[in-house]
């Protein structure tokens, strides 16, 4: 068996809308190595929440998938039957979402909703209500016996963000759904700590969802840049930082707050508009907003190997063809 | 949980002095002698001035009203003009009858509805669901007498499997008949209750939390069964709390059609009659009920959804 856990190959997934396709993923390839930190960077609209929900198969009624694969442990997760797939989610795949106050079931109380994930056990329930106090003990909740009768809005957003991991089975595939996103940046670190150490204890891999570049540049090994459905750049986390290969990630880096130095009077953005994902545009996605744009953007840049491990999609990464 | 409760029953003590004051004061607008209507055009003048005194009519409103309170504090109703009976007892004698078909009515319609609610937006947009939209909506457009002549109808005129009339003797020939008005009652709620539930499931299906249970691998029925469900039940304990309330006004139609004894009938017999303390007392007992059944579904809201328990 190879050491690749999660390969996503030509993936393209539309929505059915009443003003046509929507096509939310385009062409999308990229994979996770076992043990490996991926981040998935990119604005709100860009597709990651799509990309989550297909790999767990968790899509809307409207979702097409319309080619491509998405193959975990080498098996394509997009022809598994609904019963495969449930034996997959929570075990093999967990997946942390980003807003923590609509995580857990408000009318049930964490003591239940922590015992019945453990479906798959066969323990009683109450060896399974002491795994779960266990459970919360193990995220730094204090008097977990007490608090396991508590229900999900007595806790505050940072505890049931930790819940939340705590939930985690030892999966070989961990999402994190921008999980700070909804946080401040105190719980930020910890929560970023905690994936950390679970990423050590459990050795499995992490894809982190995030806008947040310092977060990414802080957690990932490799990350990959999602703009309007489609990948864009994608390598080794300190190659795209230094020296990013698409205008689309220059930008990106450049608006980070993180990143201006000086207090500036008007905060950097991207000018203009993510591009109407259901009458796309013909040539490249970014080209209305990119200020080096050519006439050979007209044409589409296929995402092209510039060395080992980064790959960007962008004619100026091939200066021969110019004169071509 | 304890200082909700009292808190609600407070206000529900508040409404229901505001509701019989009200009554009291309409009630007297209402034209018409009442004295002369009770003892007929040949009383004579003695008669008449003694009943008045007996019914304090003679004195001002707002001391009618006090002695009304008066009696009230000690259960006293007040007596029927005509038997001189005890209004009190009199009422309580016929409530059971209407309690007992609007609770069967609600109970099961109450059923049918959630679950047929349920089904459909567990399957939405699917032949099923599109037939539970069309029987629902026609169910709810479908007013309780007219449902309840054509029951009659055809149940126990045509095909003579349930009784016309009365309320029958026993526990099992008070059940018997109370098959037709409960089902004339509850079919429009079922309605009703089938699109409540489906339009509040299908919201809480596209919850954050319902994600939750499907990434973890629970199976659908549970997620449907006890995720989902005890959030989506939360408006239709309210809408059942105020529609026992409602029921027991509108019961008086179904009463009327299947000839049942009850409160609907005798509220309206009182009223042709001038019977103030009947009226008076049938009135504030319905409203009491309605008051009750409205503070149970908040309490057993609060019960169920634990972030309005902490709230208040």
């Amino acid at each position: 068996m190879s050491d690749t856990l999660l390969e996503i190959d030509n993936l393209s997934v539309d929505y059915e809308t009443e003003r046509g396709d929507l096509k939310a993923l385009r062409d999308i390839s990229f994979d996770v190595q076992k043990g490996e930190i991926v981040g998935i960077v990119g604005e709100s609209g860009c597709g990651k929440s799509t990309l989550i929900s297909s790999i767990l198969r968790l899509t809307a009624p409207n979702t097409r998938f319309r080619h491509g694969e998405v193959r975990f442990k080498g098996d394509d997760i997009l022809t598994k039957t609904e019963r495969q797939m449930r034996d997959l989610r929570g075990s093999d795949i967990s997946i942390v979402f980003q807003d923590p106050m609509q995580t857990h079931n408000p009318v049930l109380s964490i003591g239940r909703q922590l015992v019945d994930i453990q479906h798959r056990s066969n323990a009683t329930k109450a060896q399974k209500l002491d795994i779960a106090a266990k459970m919360l003990a193990a995220v730094g909740i204090p008097d977990p016996q007490a608090r396991l009768k508590q229900y999900p809005h007595e806790f505050s957003g940072g505890m049931r963000q930790r819940i939340a991991m705590a939930l985690m089975s030892e999966p070989d595939l961990l999402i994190a759904d921008e999980p700070t996103t909804a946080l401040d940046a105190t719980l930020e670190v910890q929560i970023i700590e905690r994936l950390k150490e679970l990423q050590s204890e459990m050795n499995c891999a992490i894809l982190f969802i995030s806008n947040h570049l310092g977060v990414i540049a802080e957690l990932c090994d490799r990350v990959v840049v999602m703009y309007a459905g489609a990948v864009v750049e994608s390598g080794d986390v300190r190659e795209i930082f230094h020296d990013p290969k698409h205008p689309y990630t220059r930008r990106l880096i450049e608006c980070d707050p993180g990143h201006i130095k000086t207090r500036a009077r008007i905060l950097p953005t991207i000018p203009g508009e993510v591009p109407d994902l259901v009458n796309l545009p013909d040539g490249c996605i970014f080209r209305d907003r990119c200020e080096q744009a050519t006439e050979r953007c007209h044409q589409v840049p296929a995402l092209e190997k510039l060395k080992d491990g980064h790959f960007a999609a962008c004619w100026l990464n091939h200066p021969e063809e110019a004169t071509a | 949980m304890f200082i909700y409760t009292v808190k609600r029953f407070a206000l529900a003590g508040l409404i229901l002095i505001v509701a019989v004051t009200a009554m009291f004061l309409m009630i007297r607008a209402v034209p018409g002698d009442p004295v002369s209507i009770m003892l007929g055009p040949r009383a004579t003048p003695e008669l008449k001035a003694s009943l008045i005194a007996q019914m304090a009519l003679d004195q001002p409103i707002w001391k009618q009203l006090l002695i009304y309170y008066g009696g009230l504090l000690r259960g006293d109703l007040g007596i029927d003009v005509f038997s001189g009976r005890s209004v009190v007892e009199i009422v309580f004698q016929q409530l059971p009858y209407t309690l007992e078909m609007i609770t069967l009515s609600v109970l099961w319609s109450a059923a049918l509805g959630i679950a047929l609610g349920a089904y459909a937006a567990a399957h939405p947009n699917t032949m099923i669901d599109r037939i539970a939209a069309a029987v629902s909506v026609s169910f709810v457009a479908a007013p309780a007498f007219v449902v309840a002549l054509l029951a009659l109808l055809i149940f126990a005129v045509q095909l003579q499997w349930f009784p016309a009339i009365g309320a029958g003797e026993g526990f099992w020939g008070r059940l018997n008949h109370l098959v037709l008005p409960s089902f004339a009652i509850g079919l429009s709620w079922v309605g009703y209750i089938a699109r409540l539930v489906r339009a509040s499931m299908l919201e809480v299906l596209g919850e954050g939390h319902i994600r939750t249970a499907r990434a973890f691998g629970l199976s659908e029925r549970r997620i449907i069964m006890s995720y989902a469900l005890r959030i989506a039940i939360l408006p239709v304990v309210t809408v059942i709390g105020v529609g026992m309330g409602f029921l027991l006004s509108s019961a008086v139609f179904t009463e009327i059609v299947f000839a049942r004894p009850g409160i609907g009938k005798l509220v309206i017999d009182s009223i042709t009659t001038r019977n103030y303390p009947v009226v008076m007392g049938t009135v504030l007992v319905s409203t009491g009920l309605f008051v009750l059944s409205t503070a149970i579904a908040d309490l057993l809201n609060a019960l169920l959804d634990p972030r309005a328990r902490s709230a208040k």
